[in-house]
């Protein structure tokens, strides 16, 4: 994540109760139009992370102590502090950094409409899913289907969990999403990195690319071939020697697990989305209930079936945000 | 800076690699607010209260909850990914192809050495509108990534796996019964809000802030807080689109 500030301790915090809804609601506006939304997370943590285990395979907590006194400092006594000078401190308190920032922030205000295919991929961060919030389908609905029509993306600062971003959103399928966009300052420029000037390359060479590149070519990203091989390597090594019985350890001690959690996480757009699209609200006409009942059986479907795909997924994984 | 070359068939293009990314925040440090000294971390047994020291910690898989398998550090070596300097590009597709859910953190490429590879690389993907999809093992990590023409050069943009993307699930399409006379209007305002993207346009205005009040503090000054503007009711769909296409209309002839 980018921006300030940053410090885990507090992140940790509220990490569990923000699982269950949803990272943002607000409202996306564009002229006086105002639809009311809510922000899920488009991507998951992947891989396959280890935890640390004591000897008898108690999982290891990580703990804040202070060196000068040698104690465990509970959250409750950590404070933010930002270093001046070598082992000088301005203490800054949660009030303060509130009161820097109008909370209310409360809106993604489009003012801006671009070429959706213009926007340079250096400047995507992170991707999140927008459903449209209590009411709000119609206008939702009409925004969506002319932002892709037309290939726009919408462009807006907003203010999300005390940070400011920089967002892009976009319509696909339908759907809206929100990509968060790097500001410029975070990303260098050809020039600060020495990048050299570009040289012509001889007409022989470049036909040469063009072929090995015409050879190679398909239309579509082979997303299947994206895959963490060394997780799956992991994995199945861990599989293996359950199997056999071999080292593995037992605890009753409670361990952040994320399979059902993350699971609930795609549940509620689902639920969002079928309440609002294709349920009732956000004006649907009387005459068009069957094509309504029918997208939420679909939808009803389509999260049953990502639960247990996402289920399965995640069955192995452990918390590591 | 990694060194690695790109792997096009045959061909081959020797570059280096350089973050894309700056860390511009503002950094806190966690402070024992009675004396306040930076704290540290340390691994805590919580049965025993007992701290332990990095060598003595075991590594374990969770494979449900509470149920661990211990790994030891060569089993988990011999899983680690064969250290190459190759970035062999698979495929390419069209640009567009490559969805911004997918894109991780962008890296420049730079040539190494002879540069004429690379700028036939770099004219053949512009000129053919295509991006590169690759993988490579860097520093022991598996990555994925599209490398595309940027100008004059090559960026590679690294790429979330297929477990860290969630699928978008399917909405219905927008029926055609849609009432015609808000399409249109929404369409015009659209169109009356488009524009050119200029990313040093914007600019985080909260970071500024947040900088501002250290310096502040640093001085001994008090900072004041900012209160935000409240938007006025809404008004029915049509309305609003009526009264917004009036306002930018408005705001077109007077500038």
């Amino acid at each position: 994540m980018p921006d300030a500030p940053t410090d885990d301790a507090k992140d940790a915090k509220t990490d569990g109760e923000r699982r269950n809804r949803p990272f943002w609601s607000g409202l996306l506006t564009f002229g006086l139009v105002s639809i009311p939304v809510d922000l899920y997370p488009a991507t998951r943590a992947g891989g396959a992370p280890l935890r640390l285990l004591d000897e008898d395979g108690t999982p290891l907590q990580r703990r804040y102590y202070c060196p000068e006194e040698d104690v465990d400092v509970p959250s409750e006594q950590l404070v933010r502090g930002y270093e001046l000078a070598e082992g000088k401190y301005i203490v800054v308190t949660d009030e303060e950094l509130e009161s820097v920032d109008p909370k209310k922030s409360r809106e993604i205000d489009l003012r801006l409409f671009v070429e959706r295919d213009g926007i340079d991929p250096l400047f995507y961060e992170h991707g999140y899913f927008l459903a449209p919030g209590e009411d709000s389908g119609k206008a939702y609905r009409l925004l969506a289907s002319v932002m892709e029509k037309s290939k726009r993306a919408g462009i807006a600062t907003f203010v999300m969990r005390d940070q400011e971003y920089l967002v892009a959103i976009l319509a696909e399928g339908g759907l809206l999403r929100a990509e968060t966009l790097r500001f410029h300052d975070e990303v260098r420029s050809p020039k600060s990195v020495g990048l050299p000037k570009t040289k012509e390359p001889s007409a022989a060479l470049s036909k040469k690319f063009e072929h090995a590149i015409a050879e190679l070519s398909t239309e579509r990203l082979p997303t299947a071939e994206l895959t963490d091989e060394h997780a799956d390597r992991i994995k199945e090594l861990a599989e293996k020697k359950s199997k056999h019985g071999q080292h593995v350890t037992r605890t009753n001690a409670k361990t952040k697990n994320v399979t059902e959690s993350e699971g609930a996480d795609v549940i509620d757009l689902m639920e969002a989305l079928k309440r609002s699209l294709n349920g009732h609200g956000g004006g649907a006409h009387p005459t068009k209930r069957a094509t309504h009942g029918k997208a939420a059986r679909t939808t009803k479907k389509a999260a049953a079936h990502a639960h247990a795909t996402n289920a399965k997924k995640t069955s192995h994984a452990r918390h590591t945000r | 800076m990694w060194k690695g070359v790109l792997r096009v068939g045959k061909l081959s293009v020797p570059t280096t690699l350089h973050a894309a990314v700056e860390d511009v925040a503002v950094h806190f440090h966690l402070l024992h607010d009675e004396d306040e000294v930076r704290v540290r971390q340390r691994l805590v047994n919580p049965a025993t209260n007992e701290a332990r020291s990095d060598g003595e910690v075991h590594k374990g898989y969770e494979l449900k909850p509470g149920t661990f398998v211990l790994l030891t550090d060569d089993e988990l070596a011999k899983l680690e990914p064969e250290a190459s300097r190759d970035i062999q590009l698979h495929s390419f597709v069209p640009r567009g192809a490559v969805g911004p859910a997918w894109y991780d953190r962008p890296y420049y490429l730079a040539p190494d050495g002879e540069a004429e590879s690379y700028f036939a690389l770099v004219k053949a993907l512009r000129d053919g509108e295509r991006v590169g999809i690759a993988h490579w093992v860097m520093r022991k990590k598996q990555y994925h990534g599209a490398v595309t023409a940027h100008g004059d050069h090559l960026v590679v943009v690294t790429l979330r796996t297929i477990d860290e993307v969630l699928k978008a699930p399917k909405v219905e399409p927008m029926s055609r019964a849609a009432d015609a006379r808000e399409l249109k209007m929404a369409e015009q305002l659209v169109e009356a809000l488009s524009g050119e993207f200029d990313p040093a346009e914007y600019s985080d205005g909260h970071r500024e802030r947040v900088r501002a009040l250290i310096e502040a503090k640093s001085h001994g000054k008090k900072p004041k807080a900012v209160k935000a503007p409240r938007r006025p009711p809404q008004k029915s769909l049509s309305d609003a689109l009526a009264a917004s296409l009036k306002n930018v209309n408005k705001e077109r002839k007077s500038a």
